[in-house]
């Protein structure tokens, strides 16, 4: 009688098609997804029941945190770009070309227009650390509202979203609503989280 | 580890061959990777882009005569307090009517806008007036439950010092 020869396989397994379901996500991943922003701040957006999707280009953010600090952003490199270089030439601050790309770079910032040139000096690293105070908003110095009118100059298509923390103070959020009304701006976002339609 | 399972010899015949050396490949590094991958790009994506309300707020008017006044019987007003605290009155803060305290929740604000003191009237504007020491969230709130309870009306006004008096006089706010 022959001996029964035990049939020993590896416990090996086929990784073949996890590997093309991996790369399948990778791919779908990479595509439909735009990278998170850095931003200056975090804040916490009420929520409402609202569904209208903010635009993805053409937006100016003006975030406003939960110490009342007001930050400003803008998409778009060129834009930011030729924005700077209309305050720089407003406020009598000369940037370099090494700072301008810098804040072509910069998603959102909360300096005023005198100390912006020394926190774009500065390395990123060191930047994040800093504490901004804000943008100022009064109505002695209002940067906040040189820096919108200036923005629409630049790019004419940009709608302005406010982007406000839960416990943002109302008497700024209201003065940020006074500057753009100012500007002749009548029309914003307010940015906010997702609800459920109450009942539905 | 990643193989392909081998085909057992058939046994046959003593004949020594040449060693042949797999075409197997082991794809657990590449496993690795893509799961790094995915795991990157997960973390670093947003997925839904955020939610916006849109608000239009009255152009300045140049000429205040101009402006048509506001029926009583047509007004309701909402004051957005300190500490989440909400106030509501009908009428014109002048005639001195009632201020009642009511909440953000659906039994609160949201029954008093539906109920048909405000919806059988389709000229009742609602005026929501926030003082300075309300947050951001409660503005956001009610502009929420308008919105929730769709009315067609309103309006994002400053607090007055009418409406102080108001709650000074009712003794709410304090």
């Amino acid at each position: 009688m022959p001996k029964v020869k035990v049939k020993r396989t590896k416990p090996s397994l086929d990784m073949t098609p996890m590997v093309d379901l991996f790369f399948l996500l990778v791919t779908f991943f990479m595509l439909t997804a735009t990278a998170r922003q850095e931003e200056a701040v975090v804040v916490d957006t009420p929520s409402s029941v609202s569904v209208i999707k903010l635009p993805d280009t053409n937006v100016i953010t003006i975030t406003v945190d939960k110490e009342d600090r007001v930050f400003f952003g803008v998409d778009g490199q060129h834009t930011k770009e030729a924005l700077l270089e209309k305050i720089a030439g407003k406020y009598g601050v000369g940037f370099t070309a090494e700072e301008k790309r810098t804040f072509s770079l910069l998603n959102n910032f909360g300096m005023p227009v005198s100390q912006l040139k020394s926190f774009l000096a500065m390395q990123s690293s060191a930047r994040d650390e800093v504490r901004q105070p804000g943008i100022p908003i009064d109505s002695t110095q209002n940067e906040l509202g040189d820096w919108v009118l200036q923005t629409r100059l630049t790019n004419p298509k940009v709608v302005i979203a406010i982007k406000g923390d839960n416990d943002a103070n109302f008497a700024t959020v209201q003065r940020v609503i006074d500057i753009l009304q100012d500007k002749k701006v009548n029309r914003f976002n307010l940015v906010t989280d997702m609800e459920a339609m109450p009942g539905s | 580890m990643a193989e392909i399972q081998e085909k057992g010899d058939s046994g046959k015949g003593g004949k020594k061959r040449a060693k042949k050396s797999s075409t197997k490949v082991d794809m657990t590094p590449l496993v690795d990777l893509a799961a790094l991958l995915i795991t990157f790009f997960m973390l670093t994506t947003t997925f839904n882009k955020p939610q916006t309300m849109e608000i239009n707020m009255p152009v300045d008017p140049k000429d205040e005569t101009e402006q048509i006044e506001l029926k009583a019987s047509n007004a309701m007003t909402i004051l957005l307090g300190e500490d989440d605290n909400l106030y509501y009155y009908f009428g014109l803060a002048a005639d001195n009517p009632e201020v009642v305290e009511t909440d953000y929740s659906a039994n609160g604000i949201r029954k008093v806008l539906l109920s048909p003191e405000v919806k059988s009237n389709d000229m009742m504007t609602v005026m929501i007036k926030p003082m300075e020491t309300s947050r951001y969230k409660n503005m956001v709130d009610i502009l929420d439950e308008i919105k929730i309870t769709d009315t067609k009306k309103y309006a994002l006004v400053d607090f007055g010092e009418a409406d102080e008096k108001l709650l000074e006089q009712q003794q709410l706010g304090q």
